[in-house]
């Protein structure tokens, strides 16, 4: 009896699991497990900020434009838009679609969003991006009170009008940020704080966020009021977070996840000759550079000694032998590619290394240095295996150049932005800057004399007159023609050494369709699907 | 008993007073702040943040705000992950760094224990210098070094366990206990083997086997009692190296635990989060060294109080 009951129940145990797996198969679930970096700090649109959030809110909230695989702008929720002749009012024309909750999506959603951006109490760390907004600076700084004032407003549900202080031709591209993003007020309203949480959100992207557990995973599901569902493969993606990169390499290799977030630089090599063909890199909108300290000796008032120094970095041994994966020598500050801008370059780059060395040599001496009085220099940077190699070769190229002595200091994190920022002790330091949108702009702000970025000093009444100027013409030749102007004065000064652009690397795996990388590395899972 | 647990219990209150404030006061020594970032916010924009998070008050005013709301159990906004309250975070985290914790523990004793026995009683053999050697190398690798060796092998090479994450499959958990019981269980072991020789030497156990009890019964009813109390008294210490050495591992493995938040906290400046954390594990140390006494007490009577 017990035998045979033991028998029955096995039986039943196994062609239960044969249907379980039968069924399985049939409907397999296509999931998309993705290495996000470190944990997002927050998804609501307005207050996220960083790239893994970016990741997320890109996903499971769509602006009024949006972007297809290569990182052109293409329209979102809004179906079009009109441009005034001065360019300084956008109307932009929704299409019909859809919160998760089933409400419609309409210009006061718009107009709720990017009011709460600007106002002072939702704390936006973002909420600069919309100064070209009329009144939005005002607002954000308590100048106004009313946040009514801001330049937008619904004409109807489905149109949505921005009236900007200038022209700003990168706005479109700007609004693809999440600060940008429509947001459901009475979800808002109900919940305050809570309302990110998966039971509470709702959202209008193509994906809806169904569950967040803080440093494990953060799981999105296709969403079925997306107004372009039907173009939606992927059933689901789970982002892992992943700070650890050869951690998460490791989770790669291991098959646990189809898609890394990064590489890390001392795998490249191995990667190449392993998993060459999983490997995808491609330019980014940032560059890695070495900044002078202008404001203080030695590289106050010393140009020579700026361009000797900036000259005599080989920058193609550092590309090739250092971080090697695929990242390009760069001789602007601007990323050579960005849109309607032609590349700028430093005046040496067309020399040859001998003749950029004699040339950096004869600057040294100039400079009140040489071989019995060399310059002894602090070279700085923030605590990181690849900073640290940079910065060793760079020193030893300097010496073997000039015989200039250099003391490396590495510094954490934050401790380092502080040093930075109050311009006293620093002398050279690393830095590196990614473009927020595609316009030359996200580079040339940084070293508007008031800029609250610019930790070299630089300041130049014509660099800024020249800024403003661009930022209030319209005609788009004419604008590229300043910003050229002005990149040129930057470049001619030496006031940093742009050292290479950066490239977005990371391991995909090869049944991971649809992907394409871009500039912006702004990708969306909407076009990813998987064949495996 | 129950008087000296109230007393042991009122007296840990200064003593986690103490840790708050010289936490509260040491990391915001540290340059930087929550809201410094390499992109710099406007002005107005930082003066915003600080008003949202009181940070704009002056220090005292803060701490003294801080201490009340700790005193009601509320452990504030976390600065970095803004969706979240601190005491949100430390309650998803706090399940899973105590069952990779409890379980390593437990594996630890056990394996630590039966390991130094068998080298005690099997002195200068082949077996006891084979225990003692692999002890020594679980002590000397910090598990930095430790655990991302086991994932390549165990994980990549040969494919068996996985070699990151958390609560998809049980044997995500092997790995990382198995990296954070390791130096435990070597220290446990030696220890265990010392007090074992020790005891085996002494009055009570020759008497035992003179009145002719089977050997078996020596070492386990006897031995074993006497032999494991320095163990007991390190089970505090324990308990603080495990906690420390999830913090690493929590890293590593990438487990959304407490011990994360910990690192991540400080590197963020979310004062908050790490206030949070500092608390919470003070206080937890505080009540197993309570705990520890009172076993203590329960095994060896020369202790126990009046």
């Amino acid at each position: 009896m017990k035998i045979t009951n033991k028998i029955s129940l096995t039986a039943a145990l196994i062609t239960g699991s044969l249907m379980a797996s039968v069924s399985f198969s049939g409907q397999a679930e296509m999931v998309l497990k993705r290495g996000n970096g470190a944990e997002p700090g927050s998804l609501d649109p307005q207050i996220a900020e960083g790239v893994p959030s970016s990741h997320i809110t890109r996903d499971i909230f769509e602006g009024l434009t949006a972007e297809d695989p290569q990182g052109n702008i293409i329209p979102g929720i809004a179906e079009s838009w009109d441009i005034s002749p001065d360019g300084k009012i956008y109307t932009f024309h929704l299409r019909d679609a859809q919160w998760s909750n089933g409400e419609p999506v309409t210009a006061h959603d718009f107009v709720y969003g990017w009011q709460r951006a600007v106002n002072p109490a939702t704390g936006s760390e973002y909420s600069f991006l919309l100064y070209p907004v009329v009144n939005a600076q005002d607002i954000a700084n308590g100048k106004i009170t009313d946040v009514s004032e801001l330049g937008v407003r619904a004409i109807d549900d489905k149109t949505f009008e921005v009236k900007l202080n200038g022209s700003t031709p990168y706005i479109l591209g700007m609004i693809n940020h999440s600060v940008a993003m429509p947001v459901h007020k009475a979800t808002v309203d109900k919940y305050g704080e809570r309302w990110t949480k998966p039971r509470n959100i709702v959202t209008n992207g193509a994906f809806h966020l169904t569950e967040w557990t803080p440093q494990s995973r953060i799981v999105i599901s296709k969403s079925d009021t997306y107004w372009d569902k039907s173009a939606v493969k992927l059933d689901k993606v789970i982002f892992y977070p992943t700070e650890d990169q050869n951690a998460e390499l490791k989770r790669y290799r291991a098959g646990e996840l189809d898609w890394t977030y990064e590489v890390p630089n001392d795998q490249i090599r191995w990667i190449k000759a392993n998993l060459a063909d999983e490997f995808r890199a491609g330019n980014y909108l940032g560059t890695y550079y070495y900044g002078f300290n202008t404001e203080q000796p030695p590289f106050k008032d010393n140009i020579n000694l700026r361009k000797a120094l900036s000259m005599a970095v080989d920058r193609e041994i550092l590309t090739d032998k250092i971080v090697t994966a695929g990242e390009v020598p760069a001789y602007s500050l601007v990323v050579p590619g960005v849109t309607g801008y032609e590349p700028i370059y430093l005046d040496f780059k067309s020399l040859s290394k001998e003749a950029r060395l004699a040339e950096a040599r004869r600057l040294y001496k100039e400079a009140g240095y040489s071989k019995q009085n060399p310059l002894t220099v602090e070279l700085r940077y923030n605590t990181n295996e690849n900073h640290k190699k940079i910065a060793i070769a760079i020193a030893s190229m300097w010496k073997n150049a000039f015989g200039a002595k250099v003391n490396l200091v590495n510094e954490e994190w934050k401790v380092y932005l502080e040093t930075r920022k109050q311009k006293k002790v620093t002398q050279i330091f690393r830095a590196g800057w990614i473009g927020d949108y595609n316009d030359p702009n996200t580079f040339l702000e940084l070293f508007l004399s008031d800029s609250g970025l610019n930790d070299i000093g630089f300041d130049s009444a014509e660099y800024d007159k020249l800024n403003m100027e661009a930022s209030l013409e319209k005609d788009p030749a004419k604008r590229a023609a300043l910003l050229a102007r002005a990149e040129r004065i930057f470049l001619d000064s030496h006031s940093l050494a742009p050292i290479y652009h950066y490239v977005v690397k990371r391991m995909v795996k090869p049944y991971v369709k649809g992907y394409s990388i871009n500039v912006m590395d702004h990708s969306r899972d909407k076009y990813i699907y998987l064949e495996k | 008993m129950f008087k000296y647990t109230v007393k042991r219990l009122l007296g840990a209150i200064p003593t986690i007073f103490i840790i708050i404030t010289v936490a509260f006061f040491l990391i915001r020594t540290a340059p930087g702040g929550p809201f410094d970032k390499e992109r710099t916010v406007p002005p107005e924009v930082q003066a915003n943040l600080n008003a949202v998070y009181h940070l704009d008050d002056p220090l005292w005013q803060q701490y003294v705000y801080y201490l009340k709301n700790v005193v009601q159990g509320d452990f504030g906004p976390s600065f970095q992950y803004r969706d979240y309250s601190v005491t949100e975070l430390i309650g998803t985290g706090f399940p899973t760094s105590l069952t990779l914790g409890g379980i390593a523990i437990l594996l630890a004793l056990v394996l630590g224990a039966t390991l130094g026995s068998i080298a005690a009683l099997y002195q200068n053999s082949k077996i006891d210098y084979a225990v003692m050697a692999t002890a020594m190398t679980g002590i000397t690798i910090p598990n930095f070094v430790m655990a991302p060796l086991l994932t390549l092998i165990f994980g990549v090479y040969l494919s068996w366990l996985p070699v990151g994450g958390w609560g998809d499959s049980w044997n995500q958990a092997v790995l990382p206990i198995i990296a954070l019981a390791l130096p435990q269980i070597a220290y446990i072991a030696r220890l265990t083997r010392g007090s074992m020789i020790e005891v085996l030497r002494s009055n009570f156990i020759r008497t035992a086997r003179a009145k002719g009890l089977p050997h078996r019964s020596v070492i386990t009813r006897h031995a074993m009692k006497a032999a494991l109390l320095p163990v007991v008294s390190y089970l505090g210490p324990a308990a603080a190296a495990i906690i420390t050495g999830s913090v690493v591992i929590e890293q590593i493995f990438g487990i959304p635990g407490i011990g994360r938040y910990f690192v991540q906290g400080a590197l963020n400046r979310d004062y908050t989060l790490v206030m949070g954390v500092v608390i919470f594990y003070g206080t937890l140390i505080i009540l197993f060294n309570l705990i520890v006494d009172l076993l203590y007490g329960y095994l060896d009577p020369k202790t126990r109080l009046q």
